[in-house]
């Protein structure tokens, strides 16, 4: 139970259909821990694992009358999430926090918490579907019905025996529905607002929440300016470092040229940063390693899906084919603009979630 | 569904014969205790017949009693209140919050500030106290016993050592009123905090015991309550409370009830250690109060393991909640050297005066089963020989 909309209709629901809930709240970051350092904002008010949410999320369980635990987490959070997540901007990726936290936190450490204190199904609130095919005996990630919020992206990490354990009971419905059912079960934060970026970055801000973490950790930033060079290898000035660009990114870059520059490729190795015209961002191919499968147990033979490589991204056409024991070459029909080291890409059949990785 | 509560070292349950010394300061007897007229005159009579059972609890004047809103106002009252800017203080690194962040705050206006740290046993050596001493040292504030571990520190040593030095010394008793012996002149001290709700009394009372002749500068301004300690209309029906509180946990000392728990205790105690393997008592080599054990389980999230035997009806705890709820591992069980991982894995079991055999009973049906369970569940308990 997060504090929001969401976790909290999906406890009032199952409470009110009669199941035995327990409601958890996962502490994960202490959001005054770099508050006014380097810059950060001073004030936390109204962030992830706040307060405030920590004290909506607890009255949601007072008031359908369910005990309620916070679980300290901050530990497994710094290290499997935060910390990766600096490291993978500073060595030139654009890294994908949450798919780190739903696969470690969220099922890895919800479901060890759920078995020890003896639940048999962990229920959250995300937007996904789960169910078993009989044919192939394995349970199933679907896309949920309200696209909108489909975080199915997110979770391509899970496990049969962690879906085997999952409930998601907002998969059929769509936001407004959910809200509705809020205000139905007769809570109060049915009108919440919706949390939207990164939950420990706050304002979206994150060179400055590297530069405070870093700072915190007493660890200088590790110098990674170097040199802006062209997709011909000309050297045509400098940048301040590689963890302040992304892949296809426009502004920022300090160059006058004729033609609209985008950044094509950061190179952690020698701290390069290409940039190129647009044209240069397209490209049919991506490797995806720590592959997760879930609709198949392997892929023996070259599959036809659609593939997403960002959480904006409409799945495009592809196929992918195995190229070694968790590594998944993918060959879209049409060359895909910006696909970004770092992120992951998704495989879909339908609705149904085949498997995914992190785009190398 | 039954429920068992071993979590007294956080509160107590109010006993029925201090809720009834209450009652009537709820409705009837509700005059200001400084008024001169009738109704005034029978509250005082009511304040002062209670300042009387805490200062016979302590072995003190009754005008060396200061009533105050529990053990973290006495705290703070005694720091704030004998040290001024550019005095040096000694603490330890067991106290609780209430007296070390107490402390910390003094190093913002101005003052030294001296850790002490504490052994295996979580014992202070009052030889630290001594090497710790400087020319501007006023004050050193050090526990009676620890609320984790319940363990006893040598407050006597200590008060010879502060009275050798000419300084002064407060002492943290709130976990060990009602538990053991309090003497506050054989302890030496010139500041000793109580709270209400740790010895069965109401929650938002307390006391602070000022020696005689102590200057003590007050938290609060405002009206001469409390010989100008402690401004504030009084807390009639909670210092009636605290009294009648004070009275039962002295007749307690008397008639041996703490020697009982302490049986009780070291069956709880020593059961666990029979019946399930890799369990370890923190803090057993020194003198404890009668009714705390902390045990620690190898392989063990106590995080996880307070959750589950709750939700089967049995209240224990671990660690220290932070602000949204969620456990740190206790800084005193850090302070004794161990690990992080160790100190998580610690569990406090308290009793109080309304635990029956029955109650440990109820605890053993389920502590070893639980155990079990969660160490099934442990990524790191089956490589490891089990038998340490």
């Amino acid at each position: 139970m997060s504090g929001g909309v969401d976790s909290s209709t999906v406890a009032a629901m199952l409470r009110a259909q009669g199941h035995n809930v327990i409601g958890l709240t996962m502490q994960l970051w202490n959001q005054r821990r770099l508050a006014g350092r380097e810059g950060m904002p001073e004030s936390v008010q109204g962030r992830c694992c706040s307060l405030d949410d920590v004290y909506d999320a607890r009255r949601v369980a007072q008031q359908i009358g369910i005990p309620y635990y916070v679980v300290n987490h901050e530990e497994s959070f710094e290290r499997e999430v935060v910390r990766p997540f600096v490291e993978e901007y500073l060595s030139g990726r654009t890294p994908i926090p949450c798919s780190l936290c739903n696969n470690h936190l969220k099922f890895e450490q919800l479901h060890l918490v759920a078995r020890q204190i003896g639940a048999e199904r962990v229920a959250t609130g995300h937007y996904a579907r789960v169910s078993f095919c009989e044919q192939t005996q394995r349970w199933l990630l679907k896309r949920p019905a309200d696209r909108s919020k489909d975080q199915t992206y997110f979770l391509f990490g899970l496990t049969q025996e962690q879906l085997s354990r999952t409930l998601f009971p907002l998969g059929d419905m769509t936001k407004p529905e959910v809200r509705e059912s809020a205000r139905q079960h007769g809570l109060a934060l049915a009108e919440k607002p919706d949390s939207q970026e990164i939950c420990f970055v706050p304002g979206g801000d994150y060179k400055r929440f590297i530069d405070a973490y870093l700072a915190e950790q007493r660890d200088a930033l590790p110098d990674t300016a170097g040199e802006l060079v062209t997709t011909n290898g000309e050297a045509i000035g400098e940048h301040t470092g590689i963890h302040n660009f992304t892949v296809g990114q426009r502004k920022g870059l300090g160059l006058a040229t004729g033609s609209p520059l985008y950044v094509i490729q950061i190179s952690g190795a020698n701290k390069q940063v290409i940039v190129g015209g647009d044209e240069h961002l397209y490209s049919r191919k991506l490797r995806a390693r720590r592959v997760n499968l879930i609709s198949v147990d392997d892929l023996h033979e070259p599959m036809r899906v659609s593939v997403k490589i960002r959480h904006r991204h409409e799945p495009a056409p592809a196929v992918i084919a195995k190229a070694g024991s968790d590594e998944i070459v993918v060959t879209f029909d049409e060359p895909q603009r910006a696909i970004t080291p770092g992120q992951s890409a998704v495989f879909y059949d339908g609705d149904i979630v085949v498997g995914g990785g992190w785009i190398a | 569904m039954q429920r068992v509560y071993l979590d007294n070292n956080a509160t107590t349950p109010l006993l029925p014969e201090v809720f009834e010394a209450m009652r009537p300061y709820f409705g009837e007897q509700f005059g200001n205790a400084s008024s001169i007229h009738h109704h005034g005159q029978n509250t005082r009579a009511a304040v002062e017949n209670a300042r009387e059972s805490v200062a016979a609890l302590l072995g003190c004047a009754a005008s060396e009693i200061v009533f105050t809103s529990g053990g973290t106002e006495s705290d703070n009252l005694a720091i704030a209140g004998l040290v001024k800017s550019g005095d040096h203080v000694i603490t330890s690194g067991i106290e609780h919050h209430a007296v070390l962040h107490a402390v910390n705050h003094l190093e913002e206006i101005g003052c030294e500030i001296t850790v002490l740290p504490v052994d295996e046993r979580c014992l202070v050596d009052p030889e630290d106290v001594k090497r710790a001493l400087r020319p501007n040292t006023k004050l050193v504030t050090i526990m009676m016993a620890n609320n984790e571990t319940g363990v006893l520190q040598a407050v006597e040593e200590i008060g010879k050592v502060a009275a050798e030095a000419g300084i002064l010394f407060h002492t943290d008793a709130v976990q060990a009123a009602g538990k053991v012996a309090i003497d506050v002149k054989r302890i030496g001290c010139q500041a000793l905090s109580i709270s209400g709700h740790k010895l069965h009394g109401p929650q938002g009372t307390g006391a602070l015991y000022v020696k005689k002749a102590t200057h003590l500068q007050p938290l609060f301004h405002g009206g001469r309550h409390e010989r100008s300690r402690r401004a504030g209309t009084e807390n009639v029906p909670g210092i009636v409370g605290l009294g009648q509180a004070a009275k039962l946990a002295k007749d307690g000392l008397d008639n041996g009830a703490t020697e009982k728990l302490a049986v009780m205790r070291d069956g709880l105690e020593r059961r666990v250690l029979e019946q399930i393997e890799d369990a370890h008592v923190n803090g057993t080599c020194a003198p404890r109060v009668p009714n705390t054990t902390n045990i620690r389980f190898g392989h063990i999230e106590g995080e996880a393991l307070v959750i589950a035997l709750d939700l089967k009806g049995l209240a224990v705890s671990t660690g220290a909640a932070c602000s949204s709820g969620a456990i740190e591992p206790s800084h005193v069980l850090i302070a004794m050297g161990l690990r992080p991982d160790q100190a998580r894995g610690s569990i406090r079991f308290s009793l109080g005066k309304q635990t029956a055999e029955a109650d440990v009973d109820f605890a053993l049906s389920l502590i070893p089963s639980t155990v079990s369970r969660l160490r099934d569940l442990s990524p790191t308990y089956d490589k490891k020989a089990v038998t340490t």
